[in-house]
């Protein structure tokens, strides 16, 4: 009799808990650890998503509306097209009792601009932060920044007086002998604080006692375990010894979501997966083409991309997880319209005559390089391409490299075609516009762009919305720039990534495109 | 005497550079990590300076002599990955390590060896041919394989034991030990036998061929002859014999227990040095892959010198050609 009661009488201390927003813990896993506590060192998107637990911005991304929203900032003017003066948060404290104030936040962005930091993309822009009183800081530009809000997001604050006592004034340099204190120890404003931190090991959060703001959801601690063996990782969610799995892999899916105590969300990624192709050799190493350079000619690059049957990709490579595009920027981006999105239809008649046309009736060989372990089935896809690609008489001669390796070579100009995915920090098409499709020039201008596309209208378009301040006119730029990479088949977009997250039932949270958990939302029941 | 110690001791430095040297080239192929530590916003000029700051711009020989004249010393330099000084980091993994290799070790010998035993005492009973085909498994199936089959018998399935991490340590000095909580202990249970099978089965089968030979002796069919018991017989005459190679064996395959628990860390994220190099294989961790690569090549030159110093002592076969002198 009291085996039938036990279980009824859990049930109701369960429910008479989650009445009073019971305090939960939430266990978590994904491939990789955090490279470090220090939030202006390395720009990593893992590392970036958990200091938004313990450090906070000025502004950040609200998770459902991906609107930029105050947080320790209260409000902004732009006073002139170069100045940006914002009033912070009152009564915000960091978590070891002090005050935040004005030294605290233009101590944070100076250093988040520091030679030793990758933050300074971020940055960019920004002559310097002065404080004007306690709590109003004001930012000069060099230029008119349109994004300087969406780079601010990625800029956390860190207490001045603990990063001076601790000998952690600077981000941790490579070069230095050995870590900084902020490496490992953090003192921040955010709703949690670092209780323990043993490297590829476990992270420990805790709540923050100080915090100023409100918590939605019920977490009171956070204990992240990095595991790297794929089917460990599974097993451990499928045993339930861990809550959630950022990354499940997408053979495993089937079972997870057959399985009734577990549920899998998925949500659009603001990445974008796409070809390259290069578009500055005279003549293509490794092709059969001797002389001149086939993917030159708009009408090859077309064909190229009208021979992929993109519905078939989702279908059958993809298993349905993926929006196939045909821009460079997924919809939750600045600039992504409609109109940029449609893809050239699928046409193996259209596509052979453009090859005709172009002087290659019988196709030709290019060589084809795609990365292994980078992309949700990265490899599977471009094996399904190079077999679409056949059937124009293109043979495309497929390698596959790891990570490591193929990203260095692609940068040193070396693949024919090559597969990228861009994702946007930044949540606006500039920062796509710039690094993919800009001219190789100076200062991130045109540093992905691997095919060497060079079109100067592009540039002066570019450039145009670097300065452009007015929402509307620069938004129209921006779509400009993108039917313009669209009628020169700079690239041939693919699709939008879909990321699925697997937890258990009783966790309830928000899917963020930059693959993100928002910590202030996550409830346990 | 000292002059054959003289001759190990310069054998093992040959090995120790020719290792050095090997890893070193690889190193070459792996890939560029400073990609990787600037991200994807990097500009040229910020990966021309980064590399020059790292040496990564200098000729091969002198980025390898830099590294051999450093690690001489102990030191590795700074992992690119975590910021911290390599030879903390392996510090700080190689007690995981060592616990594991040495429950696993001692799993197998006191499993393998009374197993041996019996199959060699009860020759063509079920039970033995049961232990004969347990070995065959246990010699045949990869490690990854038995870790993902526990795992899912016994962490997901029945749910009694843990599918991955350490469980509580405590730290003692700079030794953190999991040895010493209830939680270690049920962690370390399915990764320890993981790793244990292999060698248990090794142990089972040397010991099984030993004493079957051993049982087979003049010595003892007169032991028998003199009408001692048979429990005398097996376990005072000829499991005392038997022993030998099997410690030998052992010995040796502790090094060998080290260097191959890297794909039972990562089956079971076991946080010991094997999963320290396997993440650093996935970051172009050039530092980090090369003080392992050393360290293992240490572990082993090292448990062969003792060996060799232990034929030495032994076995004074070995002393007579070098003693002439006197």
């Amino acid at each position: 009799m009291n085996f039938k009661l036990a279980p009824l009488w859990m049930g109701l201390s369960a429910t008479m808990a989650m009445g009073a927003a019971s305090a939960a813990t939430f266990k978590w896993t994904s491939a990789s650890d955090i490279p470090t506590l220090d939030i202006h060192s390395q720009n990593n998107a893992l590392g970036n998503g958990v200091h938004a637990a313990i450090y906070e911005s000025l502004v950040y991304y609200n998770s459902r509306s991906f609107k930029i929203e105050p947080i320790l900032a209260t409000s902004w003017t732009l006073v002139s097209p170069t100045l940006m003066r914002m009033e912070l948060r009152k009564g915000v404290k960091f978590s070891d009792g002090s005050a935040m104030t004005a030294d605290d936040v233009v101590f944070s962005l100076n250093r988040g601009m520091a030679k030793t930091s990758n933050f300074g993309i971020y940055a960019q822009g920004i002559d310097k932060v002065n404080k004007v009183g306690d709590s109003t800081i004001e930012i000069v530009l060099k230029a008119p920044n349109p994004v300087l809000l969406n780079g601010l997001t990625e800029l956390r604050i860190m207490s001045k007086a603990w990063a001076e006592k601790n000998k952690s004034v600077e981000p941790k340099d490579i070069k230095t002998k050995d870590e900084s204190f902020a490496h490992r120890n953090a003192m921040g404003t955010g709703p949690f604080v670092v209780e323990s931190w043993q490297p590829d090991q476990k992270l420990v959060l805790k709540s923050n006692p100080n915090w100023w703001g409100k918590m939605e959801g019920n977490l009171t601690e956070i204990i992240y375990t990095p595991v790297k063996s794929e089917a460990t990782r599974v097993a451990a969610l499928l045993s339930g010894e861990v809550d959630m799995l950022l990354d499940p892999s997408p053979q495993d899916l089937g079972r997870m979501r057959s399985n009734s105590a577990l549920q899998v969300v998925d949500g659009a990624e603001n990445r974008t997966i796409f070809f390259g192709m290069d578009q500055h050799r005279d003549e293509l190493v490794n092709s059969s083409v001797k002389g001149k350079n086939p993917l030159k000619d708009v009408r090859v690059r077309k064909a190229l991309y009208q021979a992929i049957d993109s519905a078939a990709l989702n279908k059958v490579t993809m298993r349905g997880l993926s929006q196939p595009t045909g821009t460079l920027v997924s919809p939750q981006v600045n600039g992504w319209t409609k109109k940029v999105d449609a893809r050239y239809a699928y046409d193996l008649e259209g596509a052979k005559k453009l090859l005709a046309d172009a002087g290659y009736k019988d196709g030709f060989e290019v060589d084809f390089a795609c990365p292994n372990n980078r992309y949700i089935n990265d490899e599977e896809i471009c094996q399904a391409v190079t077999a679409m690609w056949s059937r124009i008489g293109v043979k495309a001669k497929l390698r596959t490299l790891p990570l490591v390796t193929y990203f260095p070579m692609i940068q040193r100009y070396e693949a024919s075609i090559y597969m990228l995915g861009w994702g946007v920090p930044t949540f606006d098409a500039l920062y796509s516009l710039q690094s993919l499709v800009r001219t190789v020039g100076a200062g991130g201008d045109g540093n992905y762009n691997v095919g060497r596309y060079s079109n100067p209208q592009m540039d002066a378009l570019v450039e145009r919305i670097k300065k452009e301040t007015d929402t509307k006119n620069r938004n129209d730029l921006i779509e400009k720039a993108l039917e313009l990479s669209h009628q020169d088949v700079s690239h041939i977009p693919l699709h939008n990534q879909i990321i699925p997250w697997a937890m258990k039932k009783n966790v309830s949270l928000v899917h963020r495109a930059d693959n993100r958990i928002d910590w202030r939302l996550v409830k346990v029941n | 005497m000292f002059s054959f110690i003289i001759q190990r001791l310069f054998q093992a430095v040959i090995v120790m550079v020719s290792v050095a040297l090997i890893a070193f080239m690889l190193f070459q192929y792996v890939g560029d990590p400073v990609v990787f530590l600037l991200g994807q916003d990097a500009t040229p000029a910020q990966i021309r300076e980064l590399r020059a700051d790292l040496g990564l711009d200098k000729s091969f020989v002198v980025q390898f002599w830099n590294f051999l004249a450093n690690a001489v010393q102990g030191e590795f330099g700074l992992s690119l990955r975590q910021g911290a000084k390599v030879s903390r980091l392996i510090a700080e993994r190689l007690p995981a390590t060592l616990e594991l290799a040495l429950v696993a070790a001692f799993l197998a010998l006191a499993l393998g060896i009374p197993m041996g035993v019996y199959a060699a005492l009860k020759r063509g009973s079920w039970i033995s041919q049961l232990f004969m085909i347990i070995s065959l498994l246990g010699v045949s199936l990869p490690t990854f394989l038995i870790g993902i089959v526990l795992i899912l018998i016994f962490a997901v399935g029945l749910g009694w034991f843990p599918s991955f991490g350490r469980g509580d340590v405590v730290q003692m000095g700079w030794w953190s030990s999991g040895l010493v909580t209830a939680k270690g202990w049920h962690h370390i249970v399915l990764p320890a036998i993981t790793l244990a099978v292999f060698q248990l089965a090794l142990i089972m089968r040397l010991v099984r061929a030993e004493m079957l030979e051993v049982l087979r002796t003049d010595y003892v069919k007169f032991a028998r002859a003199r009408g001692l018991t048979n429990r005398a017989i097996h376990f005072g005459h000829a499991l005392k014999n038997t022993l030998v190679p099997v410690i030998t064996i052992t010995g040796l395959q502790l090094g060998a227990l080290i260097a191959f628990a890297i794909i039972t860390e990562t089956v079971f994220q076991w946080p010991g040095m094997g999963l320290l190099f396997i993440q650093a294989v996935t970051f172009a961790d050039i530092p980090v892959m090369a003080a392992y690569l050393c360290l293992i090549a240490l572990i082993f030159v090292v448990i062969n010198l003792v060996v060799d110093l232990l034929y030495f002592a032994v076995d004074p076969r070995l002393r007579v050609g070098k003693a002439q002198g006197h």
